[in-house]
Formats: structure tokens, sequence, C-alpha cells
């Protein structure tokens, strides 16, 4: 459980922006800036954060499907930060991704069959009972109806989609999973047995997830251990109950507090709790100096803008939580009710 | 505007409202039955996975089926004493964006690109003030964008919706709805695009200009939370028709359908301890081309076999005096079965 | 916008630049380096060694291609003069060279047929952009109606017969079998309109009919996307008028694809509808091209070719322009 499968350093994704007949580069979208961050073997990392805070991007280079622009990525010790396309194809094996968008993620030209078997006879597995065998037994696994081999995505639902998806993923038996909001598009019954699903595959495979989603429910359901992202970094992380105990960081507070509970009994504590953010998110090309949630943040003070706090232990909390604020949340201000009188601005 | 004292009709009476859609593949029966009322100051909370009609329902109410020649709605709508199904197209366009208005979930593509914010929202203003000049309408927009809290309202008049941020665009959107003042808004997925922060700020500031213009509030969503967070009363749609129906409070403490429960059960939640395993209906909605005979929910159903077979003979209806429930289950066998089956592992 | 107009202007003149290049390269470059000589086919073959080398000295034939290409473009923008020692020709901006078959100067044959292709195309677009619209319209907003069937079917028809054979049919009916039209011939509009106008009608309509037929289905498809929009539901919950609905926020859309389609085609007709042009014996760009190609008249063609080149960059930087004060996400990105 404490080997480390996936390790991060200093890990930075910037997309140049250009301008121009000559394409000159004015800026770069600072989608990842500066992250270190451990998946360990069989633990589901909880990958949290509104939209465009590099969750998929992050996703993406530890699939190595982008190059990182610095920082070190290790898949079992080995450095495959700037491996070459051929160079990668044993990773292909070993770490899979499932999409968010059912729709768009499958080839609407290709039957299932040849969709699920593809991994397969790209990287030249044998399958012994052969290729339709193999992937009619995948298909059974996701919950699909194996007769189905002969079918174009079209003819399945949103839900059956995904579970296309995953069984794709599986095909290769990899050792981690990288899932990009694969409930997000899903209705909630639907969401509910994929999320079920995906916890089953990983028990009976061993799997190890990382898990991105902005549905702080969903992630706290599945997740051991979860990090939250703000503007391209990690601003928390911890074990899975001690974060949502005890969250350190205003972005982790205020971000759960704006969770709806389906309780319209505790709607007034609810809404008397909740910290609401002001604002909009910065971008990304020109994040604010420091801390890069002083814009929003009702506790920032001066050195918040020009001191960029550090992601360590803070207060007395164990040794796997870490956040990235000078001045971290008590627990006795965590219920205090606070709700900021300023207007959006 | 005042509820004559006469008539003790309700603000908003929708009476066995029937929407059903002509297509190739056959009838798609999109609203079947509903029926339900609002009074204004009161927030109705409608949840339903995709396609259990939700949308078809609120479209129903602006007559906004009426250009559509495939769509056949039947049954009464009643608005403050006037009847709408049956109303002249005349009559039910100068209600819409007065009297009634109306929220979309994707404000980026709700508003035109071509035309500035602003002068959408002076368009809606001035279709039911035709008097007013375009100065003083211009002015009530820039009130309204402020009202809304849209910083720098004088300068964003003059943007176009891709310019704004999602959360400021579904502001504007809210601003071009309440410029009129309407007794009732309808908001159908206003947050299901947006963050959770800001879908936060959203929902409070419709719950605070519900207060202030004391209209009435159709919430439209998936997510039980939201409706939880703002409506009075709910009502649970599967397959085109109402399937629960009753106090808020009620319908979340003692659900009383089992796709409710199933509702409640596929959803993990902050407020409660982390359960090993969620536990979601089973199957996947039904088509409202083909609907099941009986309970439409028969076969997804982990009690239709529990009345021999009239779940799948008899289409149950919806019974029960504030707290109605559409289901072939006695009540006390649905209440022992909530409490002694459903909430030990909700 | 003005930083979006000035990109636009001088994309369009690089593009116009890299044209010339490319067509002077092809109908210079290639004649020399398949060893045909230029300069014979200005007097023929029999002629003495000696004329043939004062033309070839006079035109330049013996220079570089590149410092030929550098007199052409300076001929094109400020005019230029072919000598031969005391023997000089000037030749006014814009300069196309002079005629193999006739020796005439290029530029004034061309200016000569430029009314005639622009009253052509200008006539017709105007009749095809208002038919292809609301028939394109009407059939969206009355889909799957007789009307609708009725418009498609008949575009439908538009769009697969060829000009000449409407051309034909056309004024076989209305000239010769009806007598209603005269035999076309082209009348200068300032010298007499009403003759301009009459002389016109044939070519005007039968090239509209084509046209107008792939407006007419294009305008219905977007319509019939736009109607679909988010924007124009909401328009009709404001409680807009059908009108307003329609004609201001499902027109404005709806018709902004029409613009790129329409500038292309307006400006490849410009540089010369060469059927329609033949079919109905009008000497426009089109037809002085066909017989350019027929004598191999080299500078003609390439005038010809040049002056197309200039129209569509031309009208693509039109489109572009309205394109960006339509939608200002065009302009603001
Ligand atoms: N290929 C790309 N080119 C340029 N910018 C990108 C690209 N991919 C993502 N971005 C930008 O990077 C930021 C992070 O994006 P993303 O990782 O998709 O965020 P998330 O998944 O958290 O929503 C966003 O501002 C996004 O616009
Ligand atoms: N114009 C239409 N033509 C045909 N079917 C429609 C039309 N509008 C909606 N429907 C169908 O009606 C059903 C209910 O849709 P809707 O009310 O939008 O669901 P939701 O609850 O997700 O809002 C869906 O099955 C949808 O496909
Ligand atoms: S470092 Fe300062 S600005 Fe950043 S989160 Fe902590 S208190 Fe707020
Ligand atoms: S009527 Fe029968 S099938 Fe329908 S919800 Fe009740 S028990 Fe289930
Ligand atoms: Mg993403
Ligand atoms: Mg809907």
């Amino acid at each position: 459980m404490s080997e480390n499968l996936l390790e991060v350093k200093g890990l930075e994704k910037h997309f140049p922006i250009t301008k121009g007949l000559f394409k000159r580069q004015v800026g770069a979208v600072r989608a990842v800036d500066g992250i270190d961050i451990e998946v360990k073997s069989g633990e589901t990392l909880g990958l949290v954060g509104e939209s465009g805070c590099g969750k998929s991007t992050t996703g993406r280079l530890f699939t190595r499907i982008l190059e990182p622009t610095a920082g070190t990525i290790t898949f079992e010790g080995e450095d495959i930060s700037h491996k070459s396309v051929t160079q990668l194809r044993p990773l292909r094996r070993d770490v899979q991704m499932i999409f968010q968008d059912p729709y768009s993620s499958l080839n609407p030209r290709h039957t299932v069959g040849s969709i699920v078997s593809a991994p397969l006879q790209i990287q030249n597995i044998p399958t012994p009972q052969g290729l339709k065998k193999a992937v009619q037994e995948l298909l059974e696994l996701v919950g699909l109806n194996p007769e189905h081999y002969n079918r174009y995505p079209h003819e399945f639902s949103g839900g059956q989609r995904q579970r296309i998806g995953i069984a794709r993923a599986l095909a290769l038996r990899p050792k981690l999973i990288i899932a990009d909001e694969p409930v997000s598009a899903l209705d909630v019954s639907i969401q509910a047995q994929v999320v079920n699903l995906l916890d089953d595959l990983q028990r009976e495979f061993d799997l190890t997830y990382v898990f991105i989603a902005h549905d702080l429910s969903v992630v706290r359901h599945i997740s051991d251990r979860v990090a939250v992202m703000y503007l391209g970094k990690v601003v928390e992380v911890a074990e899975r109950d001690e974060l949502y105990k005890n969250p350190r960081h205003p972005y982790t507070v205020a971000l759960m507090s704006a969770v709806p509970v389906p309780d319209p009994v505790r709607r007034d504590r609810a809404q008397r709790d909740r910290v609401l953010l002001t604002g909009d998110v910065p971008s990304p090309i020109n994040p604010p100096s420091g801390c890069r949630f002083r814009t929003r943040c009702w506790k920032a003070q001066d050195i918040c803008a020009t001191e960029e706090p550090p992601l360590v232990v803070r207060l007395d909390d164990p040794a796997s939580h870490q956040t990235a604020c000078h001045f971290p949340v008590v627990e006795d201000e965590a219920v205090a009710g606070r709700r900021p009188a300023a207007a959006p601005a | 505007m005042s509820i004559g004292a006469t008539n003790a009709r309700p603000f908003l009476e929708i009476k066995d409202l029937n929407v059903r859609f002509e297509t190739d593949d056959g009838i798609v029966q999109a609203v079947t039955g509903s029926t339900f009322s609002l009074e204004k100051g009161q927030t109705l909370g409608i949840v339903g996975e995709s396609g259990s009609g939700k949308s078809v329902t609120s479209l129903a109410v602006l007559g906004l089926h009426r250009t559509r020649s495939n769509a056949k709605v039947s049954g009464e709508i009643w608005l403050d004493d006037e009847e709408l199904v049956t109303a002249s197209d005349e009559q039910v366009r100068k209600l819409r964006g007065g009297k009634m208005a109306m929220i979309f979930q994707d404000p980026l593509s709700a508003m035109h690109p071509y035309f500035t914010v602003g002068s959408q929202i002076v368009e809606a203003y001035r279709v039911h003030h035709p008097g007013v000049n375009k100065k003083v309408a211009r002015e009530r927009a820039i009130d309204m964008l402020a009202r809304v809290g849209i910083p720098q309202p004088e300068r964003r008049f003059n943007d176009y919706a891709h310019q704004f941020s999602g959360g400021m665009r579904q502001r504007a959107m809210i601003a071009m709805a309440l410029v009129n003042d309407p007794a009732l808004l309808i908001a159908d997925e206003p947050t299901t695009a947006l963050d959770v922060t800001v879908q936060a700020q959203i929902l409070d500031l419709i719950r605070d200009l519900q207060e202030e213009f004391g209209s009435a509030v159709i919430m439209i969503t998936h997510d039980l939370g939201v409706v939880a967070e703002l409506a009075d009363e709910v009502l649970v749609m599967y397959g085109g028709k109402v399937i629960e129906k009753g106090p808020a409070v009620d319908v979340f403490q003692q659900p009383q359908h089992p796709y409710t429960w199933g509702l409640l059960g596929s959803m993990p939640r902050l407020d409660r301890e982390v359960r090993d395993r969620l536990n979601p209906v089973k199957g996947t909605p039904p088509s409202l081309i083909n609907l099941p005979q009986g309970c439409a929910f028969n076969p997804r159903c982990p009690y239709a076999g529990r009345n021999g077979d009239r779940s799948f003979t008899e289409t149950p209806e919806l019974r029960g005096d504030i707290h109605k429930v559409a289901c072939h289950l006695p009540a006390e066998e649905r209440t022992k079965i909530f409490q002694q089956e459903v909430l030990p592992n909700l | 916008m003005l930083a979006y107009i000035v990109r636009r202007v001088i994309n369009a003149i690089i593009t116009l630049l890299v044209v010339t290049a490319v067509t002077f390269g092809i109908f210079f470059a290639i004649p020399k380096a398949t060893g045909s000589d230029p300069a014979l086919l200005y007097i023929g073959k029999q002629s003495d060694p000696a004329a043939i080398e004062g033309i070839r000295q006079k035109m330049g034939f013996d220079d570089p291609i590149y410092v030929q290409y550098g007199k052409f473009l300076k001929g094109l923008v400020a005019g230029r003069d072919y000598a031969n020692g005391p023997d000089v020709t000037h030749c006014p901006a814009p300069c196309f060279g002079y005629s193999f078959a006739t020796d005439q100067e290029v530029t004034p044959l061309l200016l000569e047929d430029i009314p005639v292709t622009l009253s052509l195309a200008l006539g017709a677009a105007v009749l095809w952009l208002v038919m292809g619209i609301s028939f394109g319209v009407i059939s969206a907003l009355r889909r799957g109606t007789f009307i609708d069937r009725a418009a498609m079917t008949t575009a439908l028809a538009g769009v697969s017969l060829p000009v000449y054979f409407t051309g034909l049919l056309s004024t076989a009916i209305f000239v010769y079998w009806l007598g209603w039209l005269p035999q076309g011939q082209y009348v200068p509009f300032l010298e007499n309109p009403a003759d301009w106008f009459v002389n016109l009608i044939l070519p005007w309509v039968t090239l509209a009919f084509l046209f107008a037929a792939t407006y007419a289905r294009l305008t219905r498809a977007n319509m019939l996307e736009t109607l679909g929009e988010d924007y124009v539901r909401t328009a009709r919950a404001k409680g807009l008028t059908e009108r307003v609905v329609i004609g201001k926020h499902a027109l404005r859309s709806g018709l902004t694809p029409i613009v790129t389609v329409f500038g292309l085609d307006l400006g490849a007709l410009l540089g010369g509808a060469v059927l329609t042009e033949t079919v109905f014996n009008l000497r426009g760009l089109g037809y002085q091209a066909l017989q350019a190609i027929r004598q191999n008249d080299l500078p003609i063609i390439l005038g010809v070719t040049l002056i197309a080149a200039f129209f569509i960059v031309f009208a693509n930087l039109i489109v572009d322009l309205v394109y960006g004060w339509i939608d200002p996400r065009v302009r603001l990105a």
C-alpha cells in the first residue's frame, strides 16, 4: 500500500500562447505549475478543483499523453518524463485512461468489439481463448451484454458507453487507471452504478486509480486520499477522512461548504456556514503573486501577496496532511458562521 | 394581479398536463397527466433524471411548444386566473418574459452571440414596456446587472456573452429574466453547468431575489441537493410522470416512492458517513416512446412483485393528502420498507 | 476592430503577391524552360533573327526570372517602359504587357470586358440572393409542407441542370418561340439602361437559377439549425414577436454562413462566368479568356487570371470584414 507507483516532482505544463503570422509566443497558459505528488500502489487518489484548475492536464501528464514543460514523472521507479512514443509503448500497457465524455471518446464507426479489442491488437497481446472471447469476457466484466459485441456506440446509453470505455481501459490489465471525470456526464443513478463498478474492478484487479472530478461528494466516496487543486497547484492533500473533517486550506473549506446538502432541515445551517467565494478564478496566464488564492480568500494578509505558501504539514496535522496556506483554518473556525457581506467583485 | 377573493385558484395551477411529440420513431409521451400548483413567494423543486420531462413541463407553461408543429399539449395551465393552453398565441406571448420568465441551463448558448448582453436585456424590457425610450431601458438594464451582482455594469452592458465568465453570464441571464418583475420565475437547471462555488453564489442570488420580489419560483434540477437548498415543495418526475410530490422536508425525510429511494441511495453525501457502497437504482430510464405497461418504474423496481402483478398491469395514480405518491404498495408497507431496508443504507 | 481590419488587409496583400508570383512563374518560366521562345510568338517564325533579338531585348526575355518578375510587378503597380535602345514603348499601370496575337496592350482590352462581366455577375447575384434566401427561409419555416417540398425540388433541379442546358432552353423559349426578349447582345448601361437591362435578363436568370438553388438549400439548412438554437428559444421566452424572433435573432446568425459562400461565388464569377458568357455570346472576361487560350495568347491569359485572382481575394477580404462586423467572437478573438 505504501509503495509509490507514480511520483511527480515540480511538474509543470505550460501551453504557449502565440500571436500573429509568425506565431510569436506572447505568453503561456500555466495549466499545471509546479506539482509534487505521489500515487501509492493500490490506492485511489482523488483530484478535485473547479474547472480549469488543471486536473485534466495533470491526468494527461501522468499518462504521458502530454510531455511536461518541467519536472519529472517517475513510474515504478523509472523516469518517464521525456520518453519518446516508442519508449512509452510498454507504459501504455500499465497506465490507461477513462474519459468524461462517453459520446466523443468512442469512435462512432467502430463496433464495440473492435473498440475494446484495439488495445490488445496494438500491443500484440496474445489471447489464448481468441480475441472475440477475450473481449466478450471484458464486456461481461463491466456489466454489458457480451452478445452486443457487434453493436455501434450510438446504440448504447450514456452509462453503457462509459462501461465500454472502462472495458477498453481494462483490456490490457493496467496497473494504474486515470479516470478523468468518468461519471460527471451521467445521471445520478447511472453515476452510482459506474462508481460501484469501478470499486469492484479495483478490488478484483488490484487497480490503482487517480480519480479526477469536480464533485466533492463522489470524490469523497471513492478516494483514499484527496488532493485539492487551484490554478495549477495542489493547495491541500490528505487522507480522505482527515481532509473532509479538518480542511485547512480556505479554498478547501469554501469548496466543501458550497456543496448543497440533500437535507432541507439542515439548509439554514448549511447556508449560514457557507463561505461564499466572491469573484471568478483568475486567469492561469497571469496568476496572482504569492498565494494564488489570495484574490478570493477572506483570510488573506500582506504576506500572502509576496510569499508563496509551501505545501507542508501545518498545525499538528498528521504527516500525510499538507496544506499550502500561511494561515490555515482551525477547527472551530471551520464551523463558525461566515458569510462575507461583500458583493461579488 | 391579486388572487381574487371569490376564486381560490392557486397562482399557478397545472391540471392533467400532457405533452406529446410526434417523431419518426413514434410518439414521445414526454409529459403525462402532470398536476401541481404553486403560490407566490413559494418555490417548487422539480427533480428527475434527464429525459424525465422536466424541461418539457416548464416549456409548456411558457407556451414554447406552440412553435413546434410536432408537439401536442393538452390539459390546463392556469396562471393568475388565466388559462394558457387554450389562450391565443398573442396572449401567451405577452405573458412570456413579462408575468412569467425563464432561466436556462447553459447561459452561453442561451444568449445571442451577436448582440451585446445589455442590448438583449433592453430588448426584453422594451417588448413589455413599449412606451419606454432607449435611454430609460438602458438604465433599467444597468440597474438589473448591478442588482444581480455584476461589477462595473455600465461597462459590461456593452460586452458580449462570450466575454463573460460562466457565473457572470448566468447572472446576466437572471437579470434578463427579472427585468420585468415576473411573478413566476422558472429556472431550468440554472447551475448545472457551473462549478459548486459559483452554484452557491447563484442559488444565493435566486433566494435573495425571490425574497425581494416575492415571485413564485420553479427550480428544475437533477441535483437533490439543489432542491433541498431552495424548495418548499418537491415534485419527483419519472418517465414523464409525477411520481411523488410533497413538502420538501417530508419528501427528503420520509420519501415514499421506490424511485426516490433509489435516487437518494445513488448519491454519496457529505453530511453522512462514507458508505461502503452506493445503492443505485438498477437498469436505465425507460424510453418515452415505449413506456412499460403498468407502473413505468416496474423494470427497475425491487418491489415490483410485491402486489401480485398489479405493478405490471395497472398504472398507479398519484394519491395522498399533502404528501402524494404514485405506487401500488400499501402505505404501511412502504413506511416499513423505508425504515427497515432503505434508511439504514442511506 | 481596426487591428482586425489591418490584419485582414495585410493578409490579402500577401495572398495577392503570392498569386502573382505563382501565376507569373507558370506563364513565363515554363515556356522558357520547355524551350519555346516567347519572342517568336510575337512576330511569327519567319521573321529575321535580328527582329527576334530586338523583341527579346525589348521585352527583357533574357533577364533572369526574378528580374522579369520584378519588372512585371513594377508594371502592374507603376507602369513600365519597354526599351530596346531608342525604341521605347510606355505601358501605363496596371501593365499586363502586349497580346501575342494582336500586339495590342492587354489592359484596355480587359478593361473593356470588365463591365460586361460585372453587370452579369452583380445582377445575377442580387437576383439569386433574393430568391435563394427567401425560398430558403420560407422552406425552413414551413418545413415539411407542400411549399417546402416544391421549393426544394425546384432547387434540386437548379443545382443539377447545367447552365448551357437551361441557358439554351430559355433562349429557345423566350427569344425564338415567344419572342419576348431580344437575341442577347451586350449594351453598355450608360448608353441605354433599358436595353442593358432587357438584354441581360436571360443571362441573369439562368445564372441566378443555378446559384439560387444552392443558396435556398443552404439557407434552409442554416435556418433550421438556428431555429433550434437555445438563443432563439430565449428570444421567444422573452416574449418577442415571431417577426423579431425570426427576422432579427434567427436570420442574423442563420445567414452568416451565406456570407462566406457568397463571397467565394461572387469572386469567382467576377473572374468571368465562362459558360454563361459563351452561351449568351457576351464578350466578358470569361469569353476573352477562352479566346486567348485558343490562340495561346499568354499575356491575356495572365491578365485575366490575375484579375480573377484579384476579385477572389478582394471578395474574400470583404467576407472577412463583414464576418468580423457580424460576429463579435471573430473580431474580439
Ligand atoms: N491544449 C491546450 N492548449 C492551451 N490551453 C490549454 C490546453 N489544455 C488545457 N488548457 C488550459 O489549461 C487550463 C487547465 O485546463 P484543464 O487541465 O483542462 O483543467 P480542468 O480539467 O481542471 O478543468 C485551462 O485554463 C485550459 O484552458
Ligand atoms: N421537440 C421535441 N421533439 C421530440 N421529443 C422531444 C422534444 N423535446 C423533448 N423531447 C423528449 O421529451 C423527453 C423529455 O425531455 P425533457 O423534458 O427535456 O427532459 P429533462 O427532464 O431532462 O428536462 C425526452 O425524451 C426528450 O427526448
Ligand atoms: S496563504 Fe493567505 S491568501 Fe492564501 S489561502 Fe492562506 S490565507 Fe488565504
Ligand atoms: S407501483 Fe410497483 S413497480 Fe411501481 S414503484 Fe410501486 S412497487 Fe415499484
Ligand atoms: Mg477537465
Ligand atoms: Mg432538461
